[in-house]
Formats: C-alpha cells, sequence, structure tokens
C-alpha cells in the first residue's frame, strides 16, 4: 500500500542466542506519529535499530523476516542509502563535538562525500535548522560549536541534521529522557510540526508522552509486539491484559 | 498495590459508603410515609446534607487522582464512571429528601388502599432493590447484574404511564383525596427518576468494567452488549 512506508512480516531479532524481538508483524503508515512503549529489555529499542540497519553492527546480531521501506526490503538496500531514509536521534544530544552548528546540520553529506555548492548547503541549513524550530535561536551565531547550545537546542540540532537528509522517516529512541520539561515541551511540539513531512517512530518510557504525541502506540512485551492501535484506544480501552497491567503500573 | 490502586479501592468504599447512606434515606422516606412519621422524615432532610457532603469528598477526589496520578485504560474509565456515579446517587438522595419532605408538607396520612391502587408501593420496594442491585453490581464489577437493571426498570416506568388512570380513579371515588393523590403521583414521578438514575449508573458500571457505551441505544441493542 503507498500509505504503507514502514512494514514487518514476522521479523525476528537475536543477539546470539538472545531472541530480542519475536515474529513481529507491523505496518507503519506515512506522516504518522508512531509511539512504541514496553518494559526494559522488549525488544522496542532493538526492533527500532533493526529499520535503519544499525542492530547489525552488533557482533553476532542477525536478523529473519521481512522488514520494508515502503515495497523495499531494508535487508537488502544498501545500509548507507536505508540511513538516508530512515533517519535517527538518540536519547541523549550528539552533535558531533568538533563541528559548529552549520557544519552538524550538514555532516551527513559531508562524512559521505556528497559535494554541492555554498548556497545549496546554507539552503539545507536554513531549511532544516527552521524545521527543527531552532533557526530564529542560532542564525546569528551557526559557526559556534553545536555543544555550545543547551540539552534541549542540542537535541533539536540532532533532529535537524536527521531532517537535512531528507529521510522518510525519523526513529528517536527516548529522545527526550534527558531533557528538562521545557526541552521536552519544544521537541513534543516538534513531533506535531513534523509529522506533516514525515514518519516519526518514537521509543519512549514516558507514558504520557506516548499519549500526548502519537497517533499510534505500540506495546512491545519481551520480544513480543502485544498490541498496536490508535493512541486513543490503548490508553482508555486497551485489548490486551498486559497493555493495561503495564499502561496502569500494574506490572508485575 | 501502587498508589495509584490505594487511591481507587479507597474512593470505591468511599461511593460505596455514600451509596448505602442514599438506600437508607430511600428506605427511611418509605417508612416516614407508611407510618406517616414526620419526625422520621424531618431526619432524612437533615441527613440530606450528609449526602451532599459525600458528593462535593468525591468529586473533589476525583479531580485529585485525575491531577495526581494521570490514569488511564480501566483506571480512567473507573474514575469517569465515578463521577457521573456520584452525580447520579446525590440526585437519588434528593428524590428521598423531596419524598419525605412531603411527609412533613401533607396534612394527613396516606391511605394503605391508596398506596396500593396505585402500585405505589410496590414501585417503592423495585426501585429501592434496583438500587440496592446497582450497588452491589458496582461491588463486585458484576456486568450481568448490571444489565438486568434496563429490564426491570421498564416495570417502574410502566407503573408511571398508568399512574395518570389509577389516580384519576382515586380522585373519582373520593373528591377529598385530591391533595393525598397528588402527592401519591408526584412520588410516583420521583420513583421512575430513581429507576433511571439507576439505569444510569448499570450503564457507567459497564462502560467502566467492559469499555461498552450502552448510551441512548434502543433496549434490544442493550441485550446483545451495545457492540
Amino acid at each position: 500500500m503507498e500509505h504503507t512506508v514502514v512494514s514487518a512480516s514476522k521479523f525476528n531479532a537475536w543477539f546470539g542466542d538472545n531472541h530480542a524481538v519475536k515474529d513481529v508483524s507491523i505496518s507503519i503508515e506515512k506522516n504518522q506519529v508512531i509511539a512504541v512503549m514496553g518494559p526494559s529489555g522488549c525488544g522496542k529499542t532493538t526492533f527500532l535499530r533493526c529499520i535503519n540497519r544499525m542492530h547489525e553492527l552488533i557482533p553476532g546480531a542477525t536478523t529473519k523476516g521481512s522488514l520494508k521501506l515502503y515495497a523495499d526490503d531494508i535487508y537488502t538496500m544498501n545500509p548507507i542509502y536505508v540511513r538516508y531514509k530512515i533517519g535517527m536521534v538518540f536519547q541523549r544530544p550528539n552533535p558531533f563535538p568538533n563541528l559548529s552548528i552549520y557544519d552538524n546540520v550538514v555532516a551527513g553529506y559531508k562524512l559521505n562525500g556528497l559535494k554541492m555548492a555554498k548556497a545549496d548547503m546554507d539552503h539545507i541549513v536554513e531549511k532544516s535548522l527552521t524545521s527543527a524550530a531552532l533557526w530564529n535561536e542560532v542564525k546569528d551565531s551557526l559557526h559556534k560549536k553545536g555543544t555550545f547550545l543547551s540539552g534541549g537546542q542540542q537535541q533539536r540540532l540532532c533532529i535537524a541534521r536527521a531532517i537535512a537528509m531528507e529521510p522518510e522517516v525519523i526513529l528517536f529512541d527516548e529522545p527526550t529522557s534527558a531533557l528538562d520539561p521545557i526541552s521536552t515541551s519544544s521537541v513534543e511540539q516538534l513531533f506535531h510540526e513534523l509529522k506533516e513531512k514525515y514518519t516519526l517512530i518514537i521509543v519512549t518510557h514516558n507514558m504520557q508522552q506516548a499519549a500526548r504525541v502519537s497517533d499510534k502506540t505500540a506495546f512491545f512485551y519481551v520480544g513480543e509486539l502485544v498490541e498496536f492501535d490508535d493512541t486513543k484506544t490503548m490508553f482508555t480501552a486497551p485489548t490486551d491484559v498486559r497493555t493495561q497491567n503495564y499502561i496502569t503500573g500494574r506490572f508485575s | 498495590m501502587t498508589p495509584l490502586e490505594t487511591e481507587i479501592v479507597s474512593l470505591k468504599k468511599e461511593l460505596i459508603s455514600m451509596w448505602m447512606l442514599v438506600q437508607s434515606q430511600m428506605n427511611k422516606a418509605k417508612e416516614a410515609m407508611v407510618t406517616f412519621d414526620k419526625d422520621l422524615a424531618r431526619e432524612v432532610l437533615i441527613k440530606e446534607k450528609r449526602v451532599n457532603s459525600f458528593e462535593l469528598k468525591i468529586d473533589r477526589d476525583c479531580e485529585n487522582i485525575f491531577a495526581l496520578h494521570c490514569p488511564v485504560a480501566i483506571d480512567l474509565r473507573f474514575l469517569l464512571a465515578a463521577l457521573k456515579i456520584n452525580t447520579n446517587l446525590e440526585r437519588i438522595g434528593d428524590i428521598a429528601a423531596g419524598i419525605a419532605f412531603y411527609v412533613v408538607e401533607s396534612a394527613e396520612n396516606f391511605g394503605i388502599k391508596s398506596l396500593e391502587s396505585t402500585s405505589m408501593l410496590h414501585m417503592y420496594e423495585e426501585a429501592v432493590n434496583i438500587l440496592i442491585d446497582t450497588r452491589i453490581a458496582f461491588e463486585k464489577e458484576d456486568t450481568a447484574l448490571a444489565r438486568s437493571i434496563f429490564k426491570r426498570d421498564e416495570v417502574l416506568d410502566e407503573i408511571n404511564e398508568n399512574a395518570p388512570i389509577a389516580i384519576a380513579e382515586l380522585i373519582k371515588e373520593d373528591l377529598n383525596s385530591i391533595p393525598e393523590a397528588l402527592y401519591i403521583l408526584s412520588i410516583i414521578r420521583k420513583l421512575e427518576r430513581v429507576g433511571d438514575q439507576s439505569k444510569n449508573i448499570a450503564e457507567e458500571i459497564i462502560f467502566y468494567v467492559e469499555a461498552k457505551i450502552l448510551k441512548h441505544l434502543d433496549s434490544g441493542k442493550r441485550k446483545i452488549g451495545g457492540e
């Protein structure tokens, strides 16, 4: 289907003998915000890392089953191309410490040796920082180091860096867990704006955040995708008792 | 138990205490009416303030739980149901006080024959039984019992619909009975409302336990569970 951006069918992932993701089947539609939640060790981050081929970077990591970006099998695509199309933002802001704000934004192009005119690069930097709601705050200090920014600004710089490559999907691994409430709020606001152009998949431990920002929520438990439904349904009338026990804090 | 579970258990106990008080108010208003005991009727009027205090306390507790615990899923549904059950119980409390007020105001005893010929006593007993069974359904999360309330409410509706004819007969037999007849008609109307409030409560119990919305469905769809 044209609207389905990422789809998994009976997808499995292992770390050596540890079966971390079990027979996950899911269809993620375009321009939606998907929250992925579950207790620690449930496989949610592993699944996220499989989507942009980061899981295989770990020694002993293997996968089986189908995982697609539109109609293309992610595991037969060039991994560098996969990461162009599927960006990732991590828990802790990680701008390149030796690069300026400007160079951080276009780092994807520079590190891959993609050359372009200065004017085109300026345009990408402005457009990406504007989309990440950071342009007005940094437009006069583009050549300062990215690490001079506050934690929330650094995280938005990392989002700008992901956006600069014009991906289809952006993966977020607990993107606000290291941020204060004000920075968290600005990143959450940004999710609403970003979904106009991109599909966002957010792993979060913060259930209220999942409820606030996402259209659909996936609940993982011991490697299985237990339930995937509209966020409103998941937080008012979940179908599976394990989901209910988790979101109401009754999980043992 | 999590802190939220503790709060919910405590809120549930509080609602049940309010329920017992409202039930007792209904029973005392009935006894005052049948025995024409004005002192007992006044006691009901005084205790109405306690019902109101319960309503305010439960409202406040619900607000605090929403603000402090961000409930979701069954907890959220329980709190939404608790707020509405609270309102319905308070209104039944008002009805008990209203009946007691008629006893205080009435110049003469209601004749037992009049109470029986209008089926008002039978209606009163059924209204109180329905109120008791909704409480049991709430305590035990028994949705089958909650569903049975819908059918039983129809008995009250039928007595209410037939009331004008019964009251007219009463008046035809004895013109001096007009004030008494009008009080009885008013009480029948109030008891019909007790049935409606109990039905609303039953709907809330089903919503809380099963996440099904039965409001504004016709009786046929209610029977199959609102799907």
